[in-house]
């Protein structure tokens, strides 16, 4: 059947046509809202008003957020939990990948596909199944402290000192799996005959690892490290879920992200939440930059 | 598959632009030629007020068989986000909205919601027929009038008696003083094991709220000055230390598993918070303990409230259902035995004085022991004084339950506590 001429396509338009379905998305429900997020940030705005309630205040979202002590407060408690899940992610991945390459042949996929596991299941599955296993008098975690070293009963989540290791230890947990999977499939693009030169020359797995593995799957590292850093930075839903989205014990398990949530739409501060996420922005840019500088891989070096 | 429309069958032979087209149209119209009302009256609820809303829809259909009333229910939490995006854009308006009393207070600053002094509402004429600090409670600073009580939680203690009776206690040796209830608690503590209250923070919340002028805020004065540092605070955060400091609270997050199921068992002796929290435990937390509880005025004569419901109608919502909106208000609101089936179904105390006076009021109620606990509440009712409250008192709130989490876990100094959110609420206070 021929379509009359002015439902045809023309060559010229057709790239268009067929892009765009997502730059419409993108438009909507990314730029749209990273351009009002900008505007928002210069207003001040009591959002139950409306949006003729705005009012242009200058800088002053900005100075406010600098000076806000829970502002730094939040970065830091970010800063904490980025670190202390992001870095024995990588610490672990990488020898677990390495063994699970030399020493699983057939089960390999099998065994990958349980520590991915974590990694596709729904945040907040994962949260509410840890609230439980964290809970202090009925939990299975403090349970088996007890049973095993007769520990007395921690209060995980209610208390500031054990609720950021407990955070950690989820996001550790759910991300580890994925680190695997990259830095086995970087192990796999390795070329076999270096280990063979390399045991043909003596040289023990140990060193083989240390001068082949590693240097080899440097651009990987760089890449896990920057997801780490970027992902680690915007952390928002295992908190939220875990603290019932209130920020926790002394606010110890409010994330930068978890604050501006918090300061949008339980303080009613749109426009300080914004100037808020735009310094966060900077904040991960720089931080993404450093990791870079630490791991780009130099020139005149393969 | 086999009743699908004619359009289906002809899209899936040829489906040429026309077709799909004409598919996607038919989809759309569909559902609003099927279901055609005359009209929809919407309200926007969180539990148990949703349920309060469905009981009267027989007796709305009666007055308007030609009026449909769309109750949508959300989440407490999600409820009130959802309010506020709806507010903020003026899209998806409700054409009433319940509102919990904290959010009456926060949401009355921004003038999204409708002034009910106007005429065509004309609220000021029923002002007396509400509980006086309900109504106040409505009233923003340009001095309009945006919701209308539904119903209120007085603040009350709720003890264990036969905790007490094996401590050798009596209701009156909890009342006098806050530190006369820790006392007793330590008393109770050695008796049965059992803490004095699952979670210190409702203690301070408690005591923060009472000693209020009427019109005063609980963190800030009607300038904007920050009352944190204050005696109020500084003698909640004291007696909170000292119950910590004698082992006599849970270390329970409120509503949380372990804090219900503390109840259940027999391990928390009293409870502070609204009249509401005995439907609560009935109906969910602790009904095994039933017959065990009673009612009392909380220690040292406070008379504070503690929740409540109102119905707002929005500044932006579609004119023509204002009449039928303020009419549903009217209803829910000043109709004494649609406040009364509330209180029965849903132990929601009402916010108006001629429910009040139902004998209905004085029947015993089997969870608290056959006692007449509702004469209890309403005698608080009309002592409680209306207070004011400011933009960031949300922010206050956690401020200050992040500074008491220093004093109690870590052994922060009091007066710097206070200081430090003091300090931090100065920053935001004029905002």
């Amino acid at each position: 059947m021929r379509l009359p001429a002015f439902l045809r396509l023309s060559p010229r338009w057709a790239p268009y046509v067929f892009i765009s379905p997502f730059l419409l998305l993108f438009a909507v429900f990314s730029l749209f809202p990273l351009c009002f997020s900008l505007y928002l940030a210069f207003q001040s705005w009591e959002p139950t008003g409306g949006l003729r309630a705005m009012e242009f205040v200058g800088m002053s979202n900005f100075t406010f957020a600098i000076k806000d002590g829970w502002f730094w407060m939040s970065l830091r408690n970010t800063l904490w939990l980025a670190l202390a899940s992001g870095v024995p992610q990588h610490l672990v991945a990488i020898p677990l990948a390495a063994f699970i390459h030399t020493s699983f042949m057939r089960l390999r996929d099998g065994v990958m596909a349980i520590y991915f596991l974590p990694y596709i299941t729904s945040t907040v599955a994962i949260a509410i199944m840890f609230r439980s296993l964290f809970s202090q008098d009925y939990g299975m975690i403090n349970a088996a402290l007890a049973g095993l070293f007769g520990m007395a009963h921690t209060d995980w989540l209610t208390n500031a000192q054990h609720i950021k290791p407990a955070i950690a230890f989820i996001v550790f947990w759910r991300y580890v799996g994925f680190n695997t999977v990259l830095y086995l499939a970087a192990m796999q693009t390795i070329p076999g005959e270096l280990y063979e030169a390399a045991t043909l020359d003596g040289a023990s797995r140990w060193k083989q690892f240390l001068h082949i593995t590693l240097p080899s799957i440097k651009p990987m590292i760089f890449f896990g490290v920057t997801l780490s850093v970027i992902g680690g930075l915007q952390l928002f839903e295992e908190p939220f879920i875990l603290t019932g989205g209130k920020g926790g014990p002394q606010q110890a398990a409010m994330t930068s992200a978890v604050y501006l949530f918090r300061e949008a739409f339980d303080f009613n501060d749109f426009g300080g939440a914004s100037a808020m996420s735009w310094l966060l922005f900077v904040v991960v840019a720089l931080l993404t930059w450093i990791t870079n500088l630490a791991f780009r891989p130099r020139k005149g070096r393969a | 598959m086999s009743s699908s429309p004619d359009f289906l069958h002809g899209l899936r032979t040829s489906p040429t632009r026309r077709t799909v087209l004409a598919a996607g149209l038919g989809v759309a119209l569909a559902p609003s030629l099927r279901a055609a009302p005359a009209r929809t009256l919407t309200v926007a609820a969180f539990p148990l007020v949703d349920q309060i809303l469905r009981d009267a829809a027989p007796s709305w259909a009666r007055r308007h068989p030609d009026v449909a009333l769309d109750v949508v229910t959300r989440q407490y939490d999600d409820h009130h986000t959802a309010m506020t995006t709806a507010l903020s854009t003026s899209v998806y308006l409700p054409d009433v909205m319940a509102l919990e009393s904290s959010f009456v207070g926060k949401f009355s600053l921004g003038g999204g919601l409708s002034d009910l002094l106007q005429p065509r509402y004309d609220i000021g004429r029923y002002r007396d027929r509400y509980v006086a600090y309900a109504y106040d409670q409505a009233v923003n600073r340009r001095g309009q009038v945006v919701a209308a009580p539904t119903d209120i939680g007085p603040g009350t203690l709720l003890y264990r008696k036969d905790m007490l009776e094996r401590a050798g206690l009596a209701e009156a040796d909890l009342q006098p003083s806050w530190d006369a209830y820790v006392d007793a608690g330590m008393k109770i503590r050695k008796a049965t094991g059992a803490n004095l209250i699952g979670n210190v923070k409702t203690l301070k919340d408690l005591m923060i709220r009472s000693g209020l002028e009427k019109g005063q805020g609980i963190y800030f004065d009607s300038d904007s000055n920050v009352l944190v540092d204050t005696p109020r605070f500084h003698r909640a955060f004291e007696i909170a230390l000292r119950v910590r400091r004698n082992r006599l609270d849970g270390h329970l997050d409120t509503w949380s598993n372990e804090w219900a199921e503390a109840f259940r068992r027999g391990q928390t002796a009293t409870e502070l918070g609204g009249s509401w929290m005995v439907g609560q435990l009935a109906n969910w937390v602790a009904p095994t303990t039933a017959g065990l509880w009673r009612a009392a005025q909380l220690p040292e004569s406070s008379w504070v409230s503690y929740g409540g419901t109102y119905y707002a109608i929005p500044r932006d919502s579609d004119p023509a259902n204002k009449a039928l909106a303020w009419e549903l208000i009217e209803m829910m609101t000043l109709d004494p035995a649609r406040q009364l089936a509330a209180l029965k179904t849903q132990d929601a105390f009402p916010a108006l004085l001629a429910a009040q006076d139902d004998p209905f009021i004085g029947e015993p109620q089997a969870f608290l022991g056959g006692q007449r606990a509702r004469l209890v509440w309403r005698e608080a009712a009309r002592r409680i004084a209306a207070t004011a409250v400011h933009k960031q008192s949300n922010f206050a709130e956690d401020a200050v339950n992040a500074e008491l989490d220093y004093v109690l876990d870590d052994g922060k100094d009091i007066r710097q506590a206070l200081a430090d959110a003091a300090s931090l609420l100065e920053l935001r206070a004029k905002r």
